[in-house]
């Protein structure tokens, strides 16, 4: 084997790959400090003029501090709602018997399948009866109850040993002690992989979100930011800085977490 | 052979010792029910409710009254339904070619003793992880006829490129590269990891056999990979039929949208939906062009499904 004629190739390869996919950040960056003009200027010059108030420009044009701390109370709700309730299902799918189980495991596998625009005018219907339009709640609730988080863990669930837990039940432990202090710490690296991948998603969110609340102040990030480029589709300095505040916060989760990350999405890409 | 049986046997005694108390098919229950529910009444429920929409017409009030196939037969006739299912399905189609781009860049990463494979895989992996509207922003910017950047590069090479997302002839080829370079890092991991599944043995058989690096890729990779390309490709089909966020920020919506003299090849089903449902308040005729997104998606697995036979090989 020739291991050492290789890798050059490989790198160029690799490297302009690389190049190609951070290259536009990298300019998003210098175009967030430049003024309107010098963004415009031909031919563009490579260097930021360090206008840092295109940033300060971003928090008048919209309720950016409220839109920051929907966004997070509402990631943080899903991923809290969806790491408890998915946990329980999947632990009782996974562990318990009781008549209807396949049948009933079948029901949530189905929702899996459908194209989540089909639940969006009825959720529109049930949000507004309830007066909810507008409102935290409206962009948390629904998203408290996954399927795919029922069956991610239930994987897990069904690869741990049987044999603590029938030493547990032995000494008279019941389902519910079981599940909270022997299954789900046994399921932590399940458990942060679901976390992850919850987080992405609603931060990320775009439809849902822009549906239901069309305050300024109650959007979310991602909504925000589509509103706002609709109207102030020219100074792009200030939508640089904009977006790259709203994206920063999962790229460094990312950075931090990169290797639960990878495995959250390789996980979900599995068909297990 | 006996110790598989041995052990087959004590589970079986184990489980005829353990019969499914009272108790524990209650808490089965109960630890169903907050998911059940929710799923009853924010997932299930409303694909039935939905069903039903898509034969109602809304009043200007909420109200709304059966139709019957009325919306349908308005939709075959809709060209702006035909336009927008055509531009999905190129957008759909012209994205495959994102699968056989990343089985490469993994095959690369996959090299043994390679250095820098974990940067490599954070360049990669960085779109995927990008807020989609802050991705569609970040383009629209380089893709900006007179300031932006793609132009900028194609002019030092005497180049005078279009306006990409404003001229009806490139459009869709600039919104697929969009969504090749936010997706190619999602695909990447999940085949490298297909590919570290591989068993080493297979490539030093075909080592023996005289194969090089470049025959082991095509006569052992390519084919131990093929369910995992089907599980991407069946993905990404299903993600690409429902595209909104790349175009709802490139274009924008309503007046401003429709100035953009691109905007009939860019519109998506889903944008579609969106304006029907929400912006013009036509819930029923909304409820059926999702509907008619969920036959054309069944359709299009079902179709793949079919193909597999002939390029997926399991073992």
């Amino acid at each position: 084997m020739s291991e050492r004629r290789r890798p050059f190739g490989v790198h160029v390869v690799l490297a302009a790959a690389s190049l190609a996919m951070v290259a536009p950040f990298v300019w998003q960056a210098v175009t967030s400090l430049k003024t309107l003009s010098g963004a415009t200027r031909v031919p563009p010059s490579l260097l930021p003029e360090w206008r840092w108030d295109n940033y300060a420009k971003v928090f008048e044009l919209l309720p950016f501090g409220d839109q920051f701390l929907n966004t997070v109370v509402m990631a943080a709700g899903r991923v809290a709602g969806q790491v408890l309730f998915c946990s329980m299902a999947a632990y009782a799918f996974a562990r318990l018997r009781f008549p209807g189980r396949n049948l009933l495991f079948g029901v949530f596998l189905s929702v899996l399948m459908v194209p989540p625009q089909l639940f969006v005018i009825p959720q529109y219907q049930i949000m507004s009866s309830l007066g909810w339009l507008n409102s935290l709640q409206a962009i948390i609730v629904p998203g408290l109850f996954s399927a795919f988080g029922v069956f991610l863990l239930r994987q897990f669930f069904l690869g741990l040993p049987r044999e603590l837990e029938e030493a547990a039940r032995l000494d008279g432990a019941g389902p519910v002690r079981i599940y909270w202090s022997i299954m789900l710490p046994l399921a932590r690296p399940g458990l942060v992989a679901l976390a992850i991948l919850v987080l992405l998603w609603a931060w990320n969110d775009l439809f849902w979100p822009l549906v239901v609340n069309t305050d300024p102040d109650k959007m979310t990030l991602s909504a925000g930011l589509a509103a706002l480029q609709g109207q102030y589709q020219t100074d792009y300095p200030v939508l640089m800085a904009g977006s790259l505040i709203a994206s920063l916060p999962v790229i460094a989760v990312f950075v931090f977490l990169q290797r639960q990350f990878i495995q959250g999405i390789a996980t979900s890409g599995s068909k297990g | 052979m006996t110790a598989t049986a041995e052990k087959r046997l004590t589970r079986a005694a184990h489980a005829a010792r353990r019969r499914p108390s009272r108790t524990e098919a209650l808490w089965g229950y109960v630890f169903i029910a907050p998911t059940g529910l929710g799923l009853a009444v924010f997932y299930l429920w409303p694909v039935l409710q939905t069903a039903y929409f898509s034969f109602t017409e809304w009043g200007a009030f909420g109200g709304h009254t059966w139709t019957g196939p009325a919306n349908y037969a308005r939709l075959v006739a809709d060209p702006e339904v035909g336009r927008a299912v055509l531009n999905t399905l190129a957008y759909t189609g012209l994205g495959l070619v994102g699968i056989p781009l990343a089985i490469v860049f993994a095959a690369l990463l996959n090299l043994p003793g390679l250095r820098g494979v974990a940067v490599y895989r954070t360049a990669f992996f960085l779109p995927v992880v990008t807020m989609p509207v802050a991705v569609a922003m970040l383009w629209r910017w380089l893709y900006n006829g007179d300031y932006g950047l793609v132009n900028q590069v194609l002019a030092l090479v005497g180049v005078d490129g279009p306006n990409w997302i404003a001229d009806p002839a490139t459009a869709m080829y600039a919104l697929v590269v969009v969504g090749i370079w936010s997706s190619i890092g999602y695909n990447l991991i999940i085949f490298l990891a297909g590919m570290q599944a591989i068993p080493k043995e297979l490539y030093e058989a075909a080592g023996l056999d005289g194969a090089g690096r470049v025959r082991q890729f095509f006569s052992v990779t390519l084919p131990m990979l093929s369910p995992t390309a089907f599980f991407i490709s069946i993905v990404s089909v299903i993600g690409s039929l429902q595209l909104f966020d790349l175009v709802f920020v490139m274009t924008g919506s309503g007046q401003a949208a429709r100035a953009n003299p691109a905007y009939s090849r860019l519109q998506t089903v889903v944008q579609l939906f969106y304006e029907r449902a929400f912006v013009t308040d036509d819930r029923g005729y909304a409820a059926a062009i999702v509907i008619a997104l969920l036959l054309l998606i069944a359709a299009l697995t079902v179709l793949q499904f079919r193909l597999q036979r002939r390029w997926v090989h399991y073992v």
